[in-house]
């Protein structure tokens, strides 16, 4: 028992967790007690034993899990373990609990974590349209509702789609760039671990007095600044969330920048690279503005700062700005791995190079650089001053254009190949070309000022949100899954029933979210419990669609997870793609590469005589492998 | 290469969908009853843009369609497909038409936004006050103070003051195809010239507390002189306690010309 507590893992962690609470109850205790407070302050906002410990606690797990050790020895001067690679790879599930270094290990870890808060989430959603398929109150009251949808956004953003790129991309990036692991593993590790943390505390907050935080996930002061002990927990989750957040972004630009095989340019980098490149130069210089104003809430409920209190001097308006400086790069954050998603996985299935590579890459670019100029758009009618209005149109309308360009360089990419559908990852590709076209049309209007005058707040911006964001973001989720899938466990999944997921996705989706432009249009504002009796029917019939959306999703539940156990062996490159992470074996082994890989050429180069884009380390005995570790040479470039 | 497609059957059949697609769209009245001057203008631009992004769509939809159709591999046809790494010509084509695509929408919506919130000099204000969970409104002076039930006279112009209590919320009137912010600590000013007469409602649309689903209130637009007498009807001024939370006008006018002030 006493050895358990000494190693790293879950009894020490759970040693951590409750000293690092007891070190804040005890310090707020301590404290209040010593300047003459009253020692348990249970205002509405207050709790700060609650709140101190729900920031300690989480990091003596973390320290306790020995997500520190490595680090506390060298800084010590303590001998450091030698670096034995026991934390590398993973022979059973249990290995994935544990503080691994391994970017495979964490992939599949992210991956698995999120897709758990993305059923949570999804779960929620299915009350809200519970609730909502009659006018009048049925199952839940208005605050559980407020509670609800507050949570399920809170879920889908910071737990869900932003960190489940993040473990996409953490499994295959370093293998597409020829790394044997990504640049910093402990950091990585940590990342990781931070994550689930953020989704406790945000479901957490339906424990505590007062019940989840109900105040949307964009959380507006004043309302959140006096709301009860729920908001703490997201104010403090978003902190952990984010950091895991930054932390990864740093992480992947090291690794981009400097962990390339040789040959590999730039411009010879897959666009999943260049993607990630790009998120991550959003994500480190965007997210600690969400970070820095979730404190500030968090220090006008507990510390009684003045920020956002208006009575007191504070701005509200300010609140938004910074908020939504974070929070609109926070959609390409979304969405930019996505594109490239659907890049690798359009050119793979078509056969044919990326149409316009460097205009692809460069769309990105120009993306990262405009959405920091665009934030003021959520704020037309939020009294904002008024000649900002324009300009922030300007910009949000340019967006379009880069983002155009994908949409028809992948059109491009589709003529005169040959394209094959039987893949679920090409069929979700595609779908996605459709349905984030709508995305971006309903985008464009919301763009324009008068028009958004009228729709602003209503559910014309939920139909476009969930048109973006699961249209878009989560289609392209569901692409990667399914493409990486043979990778990342070894077995082939089942195609009849991904068909069956994707039809069921698609007519849910529509079904769902295309009736609620019109009822928003018509004058349904967005995040009411209870609505004017003339939507009923539109309201009915999307719970109806919503539903299926969410069966749906049970069938893709099933599918991952019996494929995994029982699916067909899966062979090294099923896709015949010609980027690295397929020329390696499924799984790939434990460091990846015998030999670091050469680049010679572009990633795309389908159907081009003779050319290829990486040469192997083993390709000399290449003869001798049971497994060709090379599908290069079907195009006919052997040597 | 690409001039082995049928590019002008393509273009013909955009063209159809287009025609076809706006045919159904712009004959639905999407948002409803309009009820002001500002309505028509915003509900023409929403047609427009409706034109414009039903033709984006059918050109998607047929590079879509027609690539599935054609380039569609056979069962067993493991070969790869041709090696085009892009078209400058086009490239820039579908860069440089759709920035002029949305720099055309980009004008046009400020010049609708300055068309809207153009004020005139004979404009009658009303004072909005908003709280969790109930509207009210002062008229004249903050003399008169009529609680749940907003009246304006017909065809004048009408500026909102609009004074948040507590949190924020959201004045909406979905007819009027006007929405504002109302901000604790800052007053908010939104323009409106009814035109039609009849009942409508207020909505509140920003997030406010367990009672914001419910939080609406009652708009009537009637002929100027019914409303005179419904104001001197009115005795009671609005309370002191509701113009004390009112504050300095940080917040510049929205008739000021946009691009400037």
């Amino acid at each position: 028992m006493v050895a358990a507590l000494k190693r790293p893992g879950w009894w020490r962690g759970a040693l951590g967790f409750v000293l690092g609470g007891a070190f804040g109850f005890g310090l707020v205790v301590a404290l209040r007690a010593i300047s003459g407070l009253e020692i348990f302050q249970t205002e509405q906002t207050g709790y700060p034993h609650v709140v101190v410990p729900a920031i300690t606690a989480p990091l003596g797990f973390l320290a306790g899990f020995g997500c520190f050790d490595y680090w506390l020895r060298w800084a010590a001067g303590m001998p450091t373990v030698p670096e034995d690679h026991s934390q590398h790879g993973a022979t059973s599930w249990r290995d994935y609990f544990r503080f691994n270094t391994d970017h495979k290990v964490i992939g599949i870890q992210y991956v698995v974590t999120t897709f758990f808060f993305f059923f949570v989430g999804g779960l929620l959603a299915m009350l809200i349209r519970a609730e909502l398929a009659q006018p009048g109150t049925q199952i839940v009251d208005a605050n559980t509702y407020n509670g609800l949808f507050s949570t399920h956004a809170v879920l889908m953003i910071f737990v869900f789609v932003i960190p489940v790129f993040a473990g996409i991309a953490n499994y295959v990036l370093p293998l597409m760039i020829g790394a044997p692991d990504m640049a910093f593993p402990r950091l990585n590790a940590l990342s990781f671990w931070m994550l689930p943390i953020a989704g406790v505390l945000f479901l957490a907050s339906y424990l505590v007095p007062g019940g989840a935080f109900d105040t949307g996930w964009t959380g507006y002061a004043p309302l959140s600044t006096g709301a009860p002990l729920g908001q703490s927990f997201f104010n403090l989750g978003v902190q952990f969330a984010g950091a895991s957040s930054i932390a990864t972004a740093l992480n992947f630009l090291v690794t981009i920048i400097t962990m390339r095989a040789p040959g590999m340019n730039i411009w010879r980098m897959p666009l999943l690279v260049w993607a990630n490149l790009s998120t991550s130069l959003l994500v480190v210089a965007a997210t600690p503005f969400i970070a820095g104003v979730q404190f500030m809430v968090l220090f006008d409920r507990i510390l009684h700062t003045n920020f956002f209190q208006f009575f007191q001097g504070g701005d509200v308006v300010a609140y938004q700005h910074i908020f939504w400086f974070y929070s609109h790069p926070a959609v390409y954050i979304m969405m930019l791995p996505g594109f490239g998603i659907i890049s690798e996985v359009i050119s793979t299935h078509s056969r044919k190079p990326i149409f316009g590579y460097r205009l692809m890459a460069l769309a990105l670019i120009g993306i990262v650089v405009l959405s920091y100029s665009v934030w003021a758009h959520h704020m037309f009618v939020a009294g904002m001053f008024s000649w900002l209005r324009v300009p922030m149109m300007i910009t949000t309308l340019l967006i379009a254009v880069p983002t155009g360009i994908k949409i028809f360089s992948w059109l491009g990419t589709l003529f005169f190949g040959k394209i094959h559908t039987y893949s679920t990852a090409m069929l979700f590709a595609l779908a996605f070309i459709v349905t984030f076209t709508i995305g971006g049309i309903s985008g464009v209007m919301l763009g324009m000022v008068p028009i958004d005058i009228h729709v602003s707040d209503t559910y014309f911006v939920v139909a476009h949100i969930h048109f973006v964001l699961f249209g878009g973001s989560v289609f392209t989720i569901f692409a990667g899954v399914y493409h990486w899938f043979p990778k990342m466990t070894g077995r082939m999944y089942d195609e009849r029933l991904g068909r069956v997921h994707f039809w069921g996705t698609v007519i849910g989706t529509w079904g769902t979210f295309v009736p609620m432009h019109w009822i928003g249009m018509d004058g349904m504002p967005r995040r009411v419990a209870d609505y004017s009796a003339q939507f009923g029917n539109w309201n009915l019939l999307i719970s109806c669609f919503a539903f299926l959306l969410g069966a749906a999703q049970l069938v893709f539940l099933y599918n991952m997870i019996v494929s995994w156990r029982y699916g067909p062996r899966a062979e090294a490159n099923p896709w015949r793609a010609k980027t690295i992470e397929w020329q390696v074996s499924s799984p790939p082994p434990v460091f990846n590469f015998d030999e670091i890989p050469r680049v010679v050429g572009g990633p795309y180069e389908y159907g081009v005589p003779g050319a290829r884009h990486v040469i192997m380390g083993g390709e000399a005995a290449e003869v001798a492998q049971p497994q060709p570790a090379t599908a290069t040479t079907t195009s006919g470039g052997g040597t | 290469m690409y001039g082995r497609l049928p590019i002008l059957k393509m273009l013909a059949v955009t063209v159809v969908l287009t025609v076809a697609i706006s045919a159904v769209m712009v004959s639905i009245n999407w948002n409803g009853q309009e009820a002001s001057t500002a309505a028509p203008k915003i509900d023409t631009l929403l047609d427009v843009m409706i034109v414009l992004s039903s033709f984006v769509f059918s050109l998607v939809m047929v590079m879509l369609g027609y690539a599935l159709y054609k380039f569609r591999a056979k069962p067993g046809d493991e070969s790869d497909g041709e090696p085009i790494h892009g078209n400058t010509r086009l490239e820039i084509a579908w860069t440089v038409i759709p920035t002029v695509i949305v720099l055309f929408g980009a004008g046009y919506s400020w010049a609708v936004l300055d068309n809207i919130e153009n004020r005139r000099d004979d404009a009658m204000t009303v004072n909005v006050y908003s709280q969790q969970f109930a509207w009210s409104f002062g008229y004249a002076d903050n003399q008169k103070w009529s609680q749940g039930e907003l009246h304006v006279p017909v065809d004048r112009q009408v500026i909102f003051r609009m004074h948040a209590q507590d949190v924020i919320h959201s004045f909406w009137v979905p007819e009027w195809r006007i929405k504002k912010d109302n901000v604790p600590g800052i007053t908010t000013q939104a323009v409106i010239t009814p035109d039609r007469l009849g009942t409508y409602q207020l909505i509140c649309t920003e997030l406010c507390g367990f009672g914001h689903s419910t939080m609406r209130a009652k708009v009537v637009v009637e002929p100027k002189a019914q409303f005179q007498k419904w104001l001197a009807d009115i005795k009671t001024p609005v309370p002191q306690e509701l113009i004390g939370g009112d504050t300095s006008e940080l917040e510049s006018a929205p008739n000021a010309p946009v691009g400037g002030t």
